[in-house]
């Protein structure tokens, strides 16, 4: 909530943080040095408040071009002796994951970590992934907090662990551990000297031969994580039904405990190392349990690991009875492998496994209400009033009607995903992973041999670019694919919070750096490019429509700042409808401003029976005035 | 001076770029002004773009709660759009909840679309005094308007929410937060517009 917070040296006092900068605090406890990270929800907020803290922690703090980058140069910093780090969100780790399956038969030096951020029911992502799969598939152990204070000490002994173990460690942090906020108990600050060096003799090598070795560092954490006081048991002497459960889930769970009023038969038992699994330290609860459940988001990761550590111990063990995700006893609405869990979700299923009746206090007689609420579904999200992939997107939509082939039009990562909805008029057809609608459009661009006529369209967002475009269109090029590349440049990392990128000239700490244009990296492939701006619809118009009658590969950018950030600081444009001349229903346009070209801040008056525009959301930008057929919407500029 | 119930359960909800989030974590700075323990759970990232955007903001004393309140054990709610707060309302809410609201609509993109219909403002207020006995409605966004921007209107709720008597610390823990959290013209603006905020809680009280 606050850097100034973050940065306290006064160790013992209770503060209020985010968990994001839980970790960060837990970092620069643990004398990071060296962090870098592409943005990502829910866990771009660690990497700026680095950043800012980085003169007064002697920390180099940077947004690399993408994950792969980061995490190798996190390593780097980690061979050289420095402790380091890389954050990531879980889809983030799949692009730095070829680098993490090899960096473990190597090892490391100086303490390294990874936080992953897991984001259940995918607030702000795509798809819900576990990477605690992606961890043990590199070898590296996890370690998951349950609670924002408990981030910043997990932190903190994930650099002590990757130090002892020579191996990268993973926080696995999810959205409602990363997002949420909470009192943190402040540790010293570190008073050990940076310095980076690497000796001639050093070597850092992947080599299969190295695997017994790495596996026996495993077998180190698993008997280290055996007497950690990061994994704890609450309850009952004897439970003979146990509640296993990790990260944010063990608050859950031991709410929904003390609603159902269990505390007396049901035993809690906490994971924080859940790869390699405490053994020792679990097989004492797993003897005396009849039943267990287990509690954890997005995967059955824990559970299938206890599930065979039991199997292993069968004899000693017993038979156990096991609900879980895999049982399909643990889940909400959406089944137990989609959405994340609540207290009222975990209160629910413990309910019905251990035969209590819950039910949460309310209302009676709320027919009425309901009638009203379910009058209006939920709120479908929206580009934002005067966002520029709005215009870029009427202009495309536009430019493929008159074009009349049925162009394909395929999307891509970062706000103008949303374009795949009704405030980007359902133009996107396809939506991945970062630069896969350009990888998809090159593949596209080479049926002609199969009949496929349709002019290929793929738009992308200028931080996605130089995240992992080039490859794609470098293909494009070499292949000679057809296929029109609209970067939407909005010259910043919207979706996540408005994070700098190469292009747009200041690093992660403020400080100038000569832009990377666009221009000059697809100049260098030698691809054809066009630069226009979207406010200009009808030129947008015609730029699109004439590039589509062209072949081989082709990109055109779209510039025009973020709405949201070009407002920061100025005063707005004054927009409004002159109620004289806008006629209404009678006009012929059905309602174009506020229902076809679906601004949020075009509203309709019910009782005027007029098109408004609702000043309190408005951010000015004018373009349904260019667009409104009777011109009855005026743009008072400011000077 | 409001009740303390161990733990004080409060949902800001609103729409994304409403800058509730920002009231919750105002909220919660001057709980833990008040010397409380607090755990805030929220989203944001994708949510900013026009979502419903909810805050559970739980202030202690004994120990740090989840961070997500359970359904029916919400004792206050900060509404900034009606409908949101109603839906959160009969979801999170109990007889025994009071709420303080903006009464003005956030229309969703559906509505603006023509494909659904957003109920009367009056009638969800209405819906809203049968389920609950304390419920203070606010202009806030007008209110807002009148302290010099609209943008302003999460600082007149929050006003409303820390002069409501609901909460068992007073008004002086907020002032200081919003006058260390902001500078210059903000930080007048803000101020203002949490003082209209008091005010005019104050007078629905009155009238009670």
């Amino acid at each position: 909530m606050s850097i100034f917070a973050v940065a306290l040296d006064q160790p013992g006092r209770s503060v209020v943080m985010t968990g994001n900068e839980a970790v960060a605090r837990g970092a620069i406890e643990a004398g990071v040095g060296y962090a870098a990270c592409y943005p990502g929800s829910p866990t771009s907020e660690v990497l700026p408040t680095l950043a800012q803290l980085g003169d007064r922690f002697n920390i180099y703090a940077e947004f690399s071009s993408n994950e792969k980058v980061a995490i190798e140069g996190v390593a780097a910093a980690s061979f050289a002796g420095v402790r380091s780090m890389t954050i990531c969100k879980v889809d983030g780790f799949n692009v730095a994951l070829d680098f993490a399956t090899a960096v473990c038969y190597s090892g490391t030096r100086a303490g390294m970590v990874i936080m992953v951020g897991d984001d259940p029911s995918a607030h702000s992502s795509v798809k819900e992934e576990d990477c605690r799969f992606l961890a043990r598939t590199a070898n590296l152990p996890v370690l998951e907090p349950a609670s924002v204070s408990e981030a910043k000490d997990v932190t903190r002994f994930a650099f002590e662990l990757s130090e002892k173990i020579m191996l990268p460690v993973v926080v696995r942090c999810t959205t409602r551990i990363c997002h949420a906020s909470g009192n943190v108990t402040l540790g010293d600050l570190p008073t050990l000297e940076k310095k980076a060096a690497i000796n001639r003799d050093q070597k850092f090598v992947t080599n299969v031969m190295f695997a017994p070795f790495m596996k026996s560092k495993l077998k180190n954490v698993a008997a280290m994580a055996d007497t950690s006081t990061f994994n704890v048991y609450t309850g009952p002497e004897n439970a003979q039904r146990v509640v296993i459960a990790c990260g944010v889930s063990h608050t859950y769970a031991a709410e929904a405990v003390e609603m159902l009023g269990l505390g007396q038969s049901v035993g809690l038992v906490k994971i924080t190392n859940t790869w390699p699994l405490p053994e020792n330290f679990l097989l004492k609860y797993l003897k005396q349990a009849k039943e267990v459940v287990f509690a954890e988001e997005v995967d059955s990761f824990l559970e299938d690991g206890v599930m065979t550590l039991a199997a292993k111990h069968w004899e000693e063990v017993g038979q156990i009875r096991f609900y879980g995700k895999n049982s399909g006893d643990m889940g909400g609405p959406r089944g137990s492998y989609a959405g994340e869990l609540d207290p009222d979700i975990v209160a629910g299923c413990l309910g019905k496994i251990f035969s209590a009746a819950y039910s949460a206090p309310g209302f009676t007689n709320v027919r009425e209400a309901r009638e009203l609420v379910s009058s209006m579904p939920g709120r479908e999200l929206a580009l934002c009033a005067g966002c520029p992939h709005r215009a870029s997107f009427w202009a495309i939509k536009t430019a493929v009607e008159l074009d009349g082939r049925d162009a394909i039009v395929l999307g891509d990562i970062g706000c103008y995903t949303l374009g795949l909805m009704r405030t980007g008029y359902n133009l996107l057809q396809s939506v991945h992973c970062m630069g896969a609608g350009v990888g998809m459009a090159s593949g596209l661009g080479k049926l002609d041999r199969f009949g496929f006529r349709q002019p290929v369209i793929s738009v992308v967002g200028d931080s996605t670019f130089f995240h992992s475009v080039p490859p794609a269109l470098i293909n494009a090029r070499y292949n000679q694919s057809n296929l029109l590349c609209v970067i939407l440049d909005n010259e910043t990392t919207a979706m996540t919070g408005h994070q700098p990128h190469p292009g747009r000239g200041v690093t992660a700490t403020g400080k100038f750096s000569e832009k990377v244009e666009i221009e000059n990296v697809l100049g260098g492939l030698g691809i054809p490019f066009t630069v226009h701006d979207p406010y200009d619809v009808e030129g947008s118009i015609n730029v699109v429509y004439s590039l589509l009658q062209e072949s081989g590969p082709r990109a055109l950018i779209l510039r025009r700042a973020c709405a949201l950030v070009a407002v920061k600081g100025h005063k707005k444009d004054r927009v409004y409808v002159d109620q004289e001349k806008c006629a209404g229903d009678e006009c012929g346009c059905a309602r174009f401003c506020s229902r076809v070209f679906a601004c949020p801040a075009n509203i309709w008056d019910s009782q005027s029976r007029k098109a408004r525009i609702d000043e309190a959301v408005c951010n000015g930008c004018g373009v349904c005035a260019s667009l409104c057929p009777r011109n009855a919407i005026v743009v008072e500029r400011t000077v | 001076m409001g009740e303390f119930r161990e733990p004080l359960n409060v949902i800001v909800t609103g729409v994304g770029g409403q800058g509730n989030v920002l009231a919750s974590q105002v909220l919660a700075a001057a709980a833990v002004e008040a010397g409380y323990r607090v755990s805030i759970g929220e989203t944001f990232g994708a949510s900013q773009r026009g979502g419903s955007v909810m805050s559970h903001v739980r202030i202690s004393r004994e120990k740090t709660y989840g961070p997500l309140i359970p359904k029916g054990h919400a004792h206050l709610i900060v509404g900034f759009e009606p409908l949101e707060t109603l839906r959160i309302l009969m979801d999170y809410g109990s007889p025994g909840t009071s709420v303080v609201m903006n009464n003005r609509p956030n229309y969703p993109i559906g509505c603006l679309l023509g494909e659904e219909k957003y109920p009367e403002p009056a009638s969800i207020v209405e819906a809203i005094n049968k389920l609950i006995k304390e419920n203070y409605v606010l202009s806030a966004t007008e209110l807002a308007k009148e302290a010099g921007n609209p943008m302003s209107t999460n600082m007149v709720l929050t006003g409303a929410l820390s002069g409501s008597g609901l909460l068992p610390f007073d008004t002086g823990f907020f002032t200081g937060v919003i006058e260390n959290l902001f500078a210059g013209e903000i930080r007048e603006l803000n101020i203002r517009a949490f003082q209209k905020g008091v005010e005019a809680v104050r007078e629905l009280a009155m009238k009670k």
